[in-house]
């Protein structure tokens, strides 16, 4: 496992909960290396208590995210080489959620909004109900395609500023799931997710200055998102052609 | 509702004051390069329902617009409580429509 070892790294990790410290360790710098793969590396080989999240470790499941010198990052795919500062990684759990324990936090309010922001699918068709036919290149359609593939991380949520300052505020994620429903033509309950999107709390409370964007690892554009939202109070939802 | 009625609100109140904006500041410049007298501009505005539709427009717009931005503030930036910064936006709105359809009667009555 030393075979590529070029040199040590240091690594500030937090420890406790909403109450806690950082403890340094010193860790094998690898020429090939993830942050994760360094979290895991602590936790097995000096810090067995660590507590973290992940899943798969390719960029799909959304778990792994974390505060990384202090910007919200999924772990998993994110190279050491980029993000050390003078050969320090400061590594915390992702802001704006309840701290569970070290690097793992309660997403129960980020999901909670989710539901709040009306982003449950309602079915308008059954199994035994022919394919509802959706035109690829239709504008509603590129809209919705444009933000799904959202991977639930809370990177964004993270890198909010209002959420911070508004714990009422729904958050870039939940918005940008609202919008990809508003969009959808297999939605029953388009207006009914409009609504709820632009309630106490929606995306009239977005500043539109982009840091869920700039921080959304696999590149959706949540404030594009929100600022179609925020276009259908003025012009009324997206209207959806009937599919051929 | 109440939040996309006030931000629909904001908006066409934006819209409204953008173009009345622009041809204000024209019409200060007019004015000071000009070098008309308060008297020489009063003896244009006034008995003018033109300048009064403009004018008028104009503080209502305001009156509008100013105090919802002014209500996000104070709930972004301040203790107060939703309802203290509706009822605090609600009486700066009235204040700002009072004085300024005030001036409007004097400037065109
Ligand atoms: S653009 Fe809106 S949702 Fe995105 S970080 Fe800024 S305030 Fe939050
Ligand atoms: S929008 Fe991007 S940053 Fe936000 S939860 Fe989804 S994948 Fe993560
Ligand atoms: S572990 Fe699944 S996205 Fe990082």
């Amino acid at each position: 496992m030393n075979s590529d070892h070029v040199g040590l790294l240091t690594v500030r990790v937090w420890r406790g909960r909403e109450e806690g410290r950082f403890e340094t360790y010193r860790v094998p710098a690898r020429a090939n290396q993830t942050v994760l793969d360094v979290v895991t590396e602590v936790q097995r080989s000096q810090e067995p208590a660590l507590a973290y999240r992940f899943a798969c470790r390719v960029g799909v499941c959304g778990s792994c995210a974390m505060t990384v010198n202090d910007r919200p990052r999924w772990t998993c795919r994110t190279h050491v080489a980029r993000v050390r500062e003078e050969g320090i990684l400061t590594i915390e759990p992702l802001r704006n959620m309840p701290r569970i324990k070290d690097l793992a936090c309660d997403l129960t309010p980020f999901f909670e909004k989710w539901q709040k922001a009306g982003g449950r699918h309602v079915a308008t068709a059954s199994r035994r109900d022919p394919l509802q036919k959706i035109d690829p290149r239709s504008k509603p359609r590129l809209a919705a395609s444009a933000a799904i593939e959202c991977i639930n991380c809370a990177v964004c949520y993270s890198a909010c500023d209002v959420v911070s300052w508004n714990a009422g505020y729904l958050g870039p994620a939940a918005l940008n799931r609202a919008w990809t429903l508003v969009n959808d033509a297999r939605h029953g309950a388009r207006h009914e997710t409009l609504d709820r999107a632009f309630a106490d709390g929606g995306c009239a409370s977005c500043h539109s200055q982009g840091n869920c964007t700039r921080h959304c690892p696999v590149e959706l554009s949540p404030s594009e998102s929100i600022a179609g939202l925020k276009r259908s109070a003025l012009f009324g939802a997206p209207k959806l052609r009937e599919p051929a | 509702m109440m939040e996309r009625r006030f931000f629909l609100l904001q908006r066409l109140s934006a819209l409204v004051l953008a173009p009345l904006v622009l041809v204000h500041l024209i019409l200060i410049l007019y004015a000071v390069r000009n070098g008309l007298t308060a008297d020489e501009i009063l003896g244009r505005t006034q008995g003018s329902l033109a300048w009064a539709l403009f004018y008028g427009l104009f503080v209502v717009a305001a009156a509008v617009h100013a105090p919802l931005g002014l209500r996000n503030i104070l709930r972004e930036w301040t203790a107060l409580g939703d309802r203290a910064a509706a009822g605090l936006a609600a009486a700066f709105a009235l204040v700002l429509l009072l004085l300024g359809l005030r001036a409007v009667v004097a400037v065109v009555g």
